[in-house]
């Protein structure tokens, strides 16, 4: 069967063999040094996993990591979860999503409830994550929600974060809408891809069910201007059928591969 | 029934068998998340002692989880081989551990006892044997499958090309799967997990790499690892489906999670079957499903009843073999480290789940892999690679440089499947060995041919091929 197809000419193959390549950001025709990889490969793939290992284990410092502006004009202000350190929040993701006592009391002192759009930053799998993408989306949601004059909450920073603190976030606050942004467990190709998980009126008891996301925010996926947008179209629809969940149907593709429907999918802190 | 026993002076007491089951595994962050694990190593040993002491007939007639509630302890139990059973019955834990690694025990002997072991008893032989045990124990058993090749015999060493695209294009796709086929690999699949479940999607990368295999002449299967119920639907839209995969898990509400029963994957396997007969292809063979699993799923869909992840990985397995599987692998160290935190669990676990496999039954493979918030990196994938080649392990993954740019986690590579063949002296599938050789890529030892991969005839064969197929 093969014998039927002419090959091409190389300079032709050359061409087609770059379009293609380029078409996939998987590392393809890398070489080889006998069974191993090239050096250069070699150390290229050390240096991206060392940009998403410490993405995943290097604490979010918010007077490091944010422009000073960016943190006196949204009076920026961080808490932690019951996880105690980087260790315990990765072994034990049910205290990733409870706020420590003392984040409790700062939060009520800081922030206004009842609130119709209250944005909460989380760490999450990624702070750089959260470092590269949140100073840009920070404005553009803020300006979505002034245009509809929403109330809004006072942002703030949790670390140590998963996706189950927007219950404790709903019962402490009350808010119509919370979005939380949340590093995602960074893989080689970035490590600074953000999710941003929606609920409405969330509440204890709350699960992935009742709740909404856009993945894959960064450069090279979805850019934050995108995202702003996508979320505040979220939030209309939530605030629109007064829900927010698998009855709130964005144009988004459902992600049931085998290996998240295996329920392995940690792709995002849940 | 409660189980005790003294170490050193200190009495401990188990409650059950599950609890002595759970408490006897070798540490796992899971088992901690579960809240079942043993308190320290003193608990621990005093459990495997416990273990060691109890009869495979007291395993089998202690269900973990009622069969008036669970359809896998009922498959488990309806499906016991009771006169092969009979000779084993009063052996313990520990004798049969034994047993397993005795001189005299061959494979042989061992595949004839294979429907008299429930997978309780190889969960509970896994916990008392030390990794090189478990290594041992493995690599005396081959078990082996055909479907449009054969794959597991003693001496040959197959790989899954997974050519994963973030947005399902179909040259990104086609492009790493020809490379996979440039370095020797793809015979155990060409596999793709789709990143959008739709009809649509997974009939056109199906089309794709079908189209593929048929211009190549390589003989081998396609997988495209949506949900079983989307595969069935593509093959009622007219799409060629060689392998049918599906997750399966250790529970009935852990399948249930998964959107699957036991009936689903029986009419999921028939119905595959009768798609085969319909197609012009040489099968070789009826093994037509293909399965993944991993230690902590149960417990992640919170349906694990209490029970240890290994002993519910067992179990998974025991689903499994009722379905005469080509392919099944553990994917150990995707799920990430609430439930294998370390490389040292991760490695553990990888060689737990491939001996109880085999034990089992089942052509067992690995997705050797880790993910980047795992204590573990790609020196720990080297080391569970190489432990499991030496263990006589199936088939391992076969992603471009380890790194799968759809799911986001780190396997193993082209180059790893060629450097495990080399190391051991191992060969591609016969069928697809003779299809290497002919066309240059592997010599006949096994070795890789060809130095330049984009100089190979192939690639300009594919670039015929990705004119013939839809490509966005």
């Amino acid at each position: 069967m093969a014998r039927e197809i002419q090959p091409q000419p190389q300079n032709q193959l050359t061409r087609a063999l770059a379009e293609l390549r380029a078409r996939t950001p998987a590392r393809l025709v890398v070489g080889r040094a006998g069974e191993a990889y090239r050096t250069s490969t070699q150390l290229e793939l050390r240096e991206d996993h060392a940009f998403a290992v410490d993405a995943v284990h290097s604490e979010l410092d918010l007077n490091r990591d944010f422009d000073p502006q960016l943190v006196a004009s949204y009076k920026l202000f961080d808490v932690q979860t019951k996880a105690f350190d980087k260790a315990d929040f990765l072994k034990r993701p049910q205290l990733g999503r409870q706020f420590s006592d003392e984040a409790r009391a700062t939060i009520l002192a800081h922030c206004p409830t009842d609130v119709d759009f209250q944005i909460v930053v989380g760490d999450g799998l990624s702070s750089a994550a959260v470092v590269s993408q949140v100073p840009a989306l920070l404005p553009l949601l803020t300006a979505g929600a002034k245009k509809r004059n929403w109330s809004l909450g006072q942002p703030f920073v949790v670390r140590h974060c998963r996706v189950g603190i927007l219950n404790d976030v709903g019962v402490l606050l009350r808010p119509r809408v919370a979005v939380l942004l949340i590093g995602e467990r960074p893989g080689l190709a970035t490590a600074e891809s953000l999710s941003a998980y929606m609920a409405f009126r969330p509440e204890a008891g709350h699960t992935d069910a009742q709740r909404n996301l856009i993945s894959n925010i960064h450069a090279r996926g979805v850019p934050p201007e995108q995202a702003a947008l996508r979320i505040l179209a979220l939030a209309d629809q939530m605030v629109a059928q007064n829900t927010s969940g698998v009855a709130i149907k964005e144009e988004l593709t459902v992600n049931l591969d085998s290996k998240t429907s295996a329920g392995r999918l940690e792709e995002n802190p849940a | 029934m409660t189980y005790s026993t003294t170490v050193r002076h200190q009495r401990y007491t188990f409650d059950n068998l599950a609890e002595v089951l759970a408490k006897a595994n070798e540490e796992k962050s899971g088992d901690s998340l579960a809240g079942i694990a043993a308190a320290d190593q003193r608990e621990r040993v005093a459990a495997k002692r416990v273990l060691a002491d109890i009869t495979l007939r007291e395993i089998l007639d202690t269900p973990l989880i009622d069969p008036a509630i669970d359809d896998v302890s009922r498959l488990i139990l309806d499906s016991h081989d009771q006169p092969a059973f009979t000779p084993l019955a009063g052996q313990t834990v520990g004798e049969f551990r034994e047993w397993l690694l005795d001189d005299a025990t061959t494979g042989e002997l061992i595949a004839a006892k294979q429907r008299a072991i429930t997978p309780e008893m190889a969960a509970a032989a896994a916990k008392l044997m030390s990794n090189k045990d478990l290594i041992l124990a493995a690599a005396k058993i081959r078990n082996v499958t055909r479907c449009r090749n054969t794959l597991g015999e003693r001496g040959v060493l197959g790989i899954r090309v997974q050519p994963n695209h973030p947005a399902d294009d179909l040259g990104g796709i086609l492009l790493p799967a020809v490379e996979g086929l440039l370095y020797g690999c793809g015979d155990a699949v060409i596999g793709v997990n789709p990143a959008i479940e739709s009809v649509d999607t997974v009939a056109a990368i199906l089309g794709a790499l079908d189209r593929l295999i048929t211009v190549s002449g390589a003989p081998t299967q396609h997988c495209v690892l949506a949900h079983i119920t989307t595969q069935l639907a593509a093959i009622e839209r007219g799409a060629p489906v060689d392998l049918l995969f599906q997750s399966v898990a250790g529970t009935q509400a852990a399948n249930a999670s998964f959107g699957i029963t036991l009936d689903l994957l029986r009419e999921g396997r028939q119905r595959t079957l009768e798609h085969h007969a319909t197609r012009d292809v040489r099968w070789v063979g009826q093994n037509v499903m293909y399965f993944e699993t991993g230690q902590g799923s149960a417990l992640s869909a919170e349906a694990h009843h209490g029970i240890d992840q290994l002993t519910l990985e067992a179990r998974a397995y025991g689903v499994a073999r009722a379905f005469e599987p080509h392919l099944v692998n553990t994917v150990v160290g995707f799920i990430g480290p609430e439930y294998l935190y370390d490389e040292r669990q991760i490695i553990r676990a990888g060689l737990e789940d491939h001996f109880m496999g085999k034990l089992l039954g089942l052509p067992m493979g690995c997705d050797v892999c880790y993910t980047n918030h795992a204590q573990a990196d790609q020196n720990s994938a080297d080391n569970l690679l190489t432990l499991l080649t030496a263990a006589g392990c199936n088939y391992f993954m076969g992603v471009p440089c380890a790194d799968d740019v759809m799911l986001s986690y780190q396997s193993t590579s082209f180059h790893d499947g060629a450097a495990m063949r080399r190391l051991f002296g191992l060969k591609p599938a016969p069928e697809f060995h003779a299809w290497l050789e002919e066309r240059g890529i592997v010599t006949a030892d096994g070795r890789l041919a060809i130095g330049d991969m984009a100089a190979h005839p192939l690639l300009g064969e594919l670039h015929s091929l990705i004119g013939t197929v839809d490509v966005q």
